[in-house]
C-alpha cells in the first residue's frame, strides 16, 4: 500500500451543455448552417447528448450521430436518456438527469436551431466562476473564451478576432470582431463595448451580423442582450 | 548582447525587404555592427536590393546544414562599415530552415553583432514563424490598405503568443509600426487608410511613415539600400525612422504631400 494517494475523486462537475436532439433528420443541416455563420463556435465544447421527447435512436443511428458531432468539432462525452449499451457502442458514458428534474423546455427550432445550448445542469442556481481579464488587444485570428464566467477585455478586439464567455462580455475598447456572450445558453448574458464596429454579436445563440446592427450606433458605446428571445442593441 | 529585430508583415510585397535593407544600413551607419538575414528561402531578393547578388557563394541553408561556416557565408557590404548580409538560398524550399538551425545561426551571429535584422518572408507559415520566433523587437510593415492592416494585426497576435519571449513569459516583443507606400493625396480621396486610422486599428506605436516613391525602385534597381540615397524622400523617411528606433525624437515629415515638380509647375 502506498502512503500517498495517486488520485482522488473530486466531487461532481456539472457545467456541461446538453444537446437535445429534437429532429434528427435536420440536425446536421442546421448545425452546419450555424457553423457556417460562426465557425469554431462549438469547437471542443463538451456535450451531453440527449434524445428529445419521442425521439429514439438505434445503436447504429446513435453512433453515427456521435461521429457526425465529433467531425464538426463537438466533444460528446456522455449520452442521457439512452440505454447504456447504445451509449457505450458510441464510446460514451451515460448521465442520468443531466438537466436536473426539469426536462429542457422545447426551444422553437425556427428560432434557435437544433443545437441551442441549454443552461448547464442547475446552471441558474450555480454561482458564476471568476471573470477572465485580458489587457492586450485581441488580434485577428485569436480566440478567447472565458469558460464559466465573464470576460473583461481592456483593449480593442480586432476584426477577425473572436471573444466568448459563458457570462457577459465587457470590452473597454472597440469591438471590431465577434463577441459571443452566454455561449452555454445563459439568456441573461450581455455584451458591452465602447465602440460598436462588430462583425457579429451573439447572446445565447441569437446572433446579428454587422449589417443587422443599427447604423446609428456604429462607433458608439453599446450594450447587447436578449429581450423576449430577440437580440437587442442599445446605446450605453 | 545583440538585439534581434524581425521585419514582418503577413501580407506580401508591402516593403519588408526594402525596410530590412534600409534599417540594417542605417544602424551600421550609426556605428552598430549589423547583419541582415534573408529568411525568404526560395525567393531570395535581399541580396539584389543590397547589390551583392554576384558575391553570394554560401547561404543561410548551407550554414544550417554545416556545409559552410558563418564567416564563409557572410557578405561584407562595400559601402557601409560594419554591415553584413547573410543571403537566403534560392534553390531550397522553406523546410530547409529548422528550428535548431536558425537558433544556432542566430547565436553565432549574436557573438559579434549589435543588431541582427531578420527579413521575414510573407505569410504566417513556417518561414515567417522562424523569422519572428527569436525576436526582441518587431518592425511591422503595413501598407495603407485594409487587407495589409488586417494581416499585420494577425502577425501582431502571433508576436504576442508564438515567440520565444511569449512562450517563456519574458517581456513581450517590442512592436513598432512602419507604414510604407503612403500617398497622402490618395488618403485624401478616400482610396487609402490614413496613418491615424491604421494606428487606431492596430494600437501600437508608430515608428515611421515612408512615402510612395520612385526612389525605392530606382535604388533597388541600382542595388543600393534607399536610405543611402539621402537626397530622396524615401531615403530621408528611413533615416528618420532609424533615428527614432535608436531613441531620437524626430517629427513625422511625410504625412502630407510635398508638391512634386509637375505639381509646382501646373498648380503654381
Ligand atoms: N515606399 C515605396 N514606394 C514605392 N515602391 C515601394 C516602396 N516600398 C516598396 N516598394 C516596392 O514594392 C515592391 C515590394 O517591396 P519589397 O520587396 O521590399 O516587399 P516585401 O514585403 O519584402 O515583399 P515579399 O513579401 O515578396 O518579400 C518592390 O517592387 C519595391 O520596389
Ligand atoms: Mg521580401
Amino acid at each position: 500500500m502506498s502512503a500517498t494517494e495517486a488520485f482522488t475523486l473530486k466531487g461532481r462537475m456539472a457545467t456541461l451543455s446538453v444537446l437535445e436532439i429534437i429532429d434528427p433528420g435536420q440536425l446536421f443541416d442546421q448545425l452546419d448552417q450555424r457553423l457556417g455563420q460562426v465557425p469554431g463556435f462549438f469547437d471542443g465544447m463538451p456535450l451531453v447528448v440527449m434524445p428529445g421527447p419521442g425521439v429514439d435512436f438505434s445503436q447504429e443511428a446513435f453512433a453515427a450521430l456521435i461521429d457526425g458531432l465529433r467531425e464538426r468539432g463537438l466533444l460528446p462525452v456522455a449520452g442521457s436518456g439512452v440505454p447504456a449499451a447504445v451509449a457505450a457502442a458510441a464510446g460514451l458514458g451515460v448521465m442520468r438527469n443531466p438537466a436536473g428534474h426539469e426536462r429542457a423546455e422545447k426551444p422553437s427550432p425556427a428560432n434557435n436551431g437544433a443545437a441551442t445550448g441549454q443552461p448547464p445542469a442547475g446552471g441558474r442556481d450555480n454561482p458564476r466562476g471568476p471573470a477572465r481579464r485580458v489587457d492586450q488587444p485581441v488580434r485577428s485570428g485569436q480566440q478567447i473564451y472565458a469558460r464559466g464566467g465573464d470576460l473583461v477585455v481592456t483593449a480593442p478586439v480586432s476584426a477577425g478576432a473572436e471573444v466568448m464567455a459563458d457570462g457577459h462580455v465587457h470590452i473597454y475598447g472597440a469591438l471590431r470582431g465577434r463577441a459571443l456572450a452566454g455561449v452555454q445558453g445563459d439568456r441573461d448574458a450581455r455584451i458591452f463595448c465602447q465602440s460598436l464596429e462588430a462583425e457579429l454579436v451573439a447572446v445565447a445563440g441569437q446572433y446579428r451580423l454587422s449589417e443587422q446592427l443599427p447604423g446609428r450606433l456604429r462607433g458608439k458605446p453599446a450594450m447587447m442582450g436578449l429581450q423576449q428571445d430577440e437580440l437587442q442593441v442599445e446605446a450605453l | 548582447m545583440a538585439r534581434i529585430v524581425v521585419v514582418t508583415s503577413g501580407k506580401g510585397g508591402v516593403g519588408k525587404t526594402t525596410t530590412s535593407a534600409a534599417l540594417a544600413a542605417g544602424l551600421a551607419k550609426a556605428g552598430y555592427k549589423t547583419v541582415v538575414v534573408d529568411f525568404d528561402v526560395g525567393l531570395r531578393n535581399l541580396d539584389l536590393i543590397m547589390g551583392c547578388e554576384r558575391r553570394v557563394v554560401y547561404d543561410f541553408v548551407n550554414v544550417i546544414n554545416g556545409e559552410a561556416n558563418l564567416n564563409q557565408a557572410l557578405i561584407r557590404d562595400k559601402r557601409v562599415e560594419g554591415l553584413e548580409i547573410l543571403p537566403a538560398s534560392q534553390t531550397r524550399d522553406k523546410d530547409a530552415l529548422t528550428f535548431e538551425g536558425v537558433q544556432s545561426v542566430l547565436e553565432g551571429l549574436a557573438e559579434n553583432h549589435d543588431y541582427i535584422i531578420c527579413d521575414s518572408p510573407a505569410g504566417i507559415e513556417r518561414g515567417a514563424h522562424l523569422a519572428m520566433y527569436f525576436a526582441d523587437d518587431a518592425i511591422v510593415v503595413t501598407n495603407p490598405e485594409v487587407s495589409s492592416v488586417r494581416d499585420s494585426d494577425r502577425v501582431l497576435g502571433l508576436l504576442a503568443s508564438k515567440t520565444r519571449r511569449a512562450e517563456q513569459g519574458d517581456a513581450p516583443v517590442a512592436e513598432h509600426l512602419v507604414v510604407t507606400r503612403y500617398a497622402p493625396s490618395r488618403v485624401g480621396k478616400g482610396e487609402m487608410l490614413s496613418v491615424e486610422d491604421i494606428c487606431e486599428i492596430l494600437s501600437i506605436e508608430l515608428l515611421g511613415v515612408v512615402p510612395e516613391s520612385n526612389a525605392v525602385l530606382n535604388a533597388s534597381n541600382a542595388g543600393v539600400p534607399v536610405i543611402l540615397e539621402d537626397g530622396t524622400d524615401a531615403g530621408q523617411a528611413y533615416d528618420d525612422l532609424v533615428a527614432r528606433y535608436l531613441g531620437e525624437a524626430r517629427p513625422q515629415r511625410f504625412l502630407n504631400e510635398k508638391k512634386g515638380l509637375l505639381g509646382r509647375i501646373f498648380k503654381g
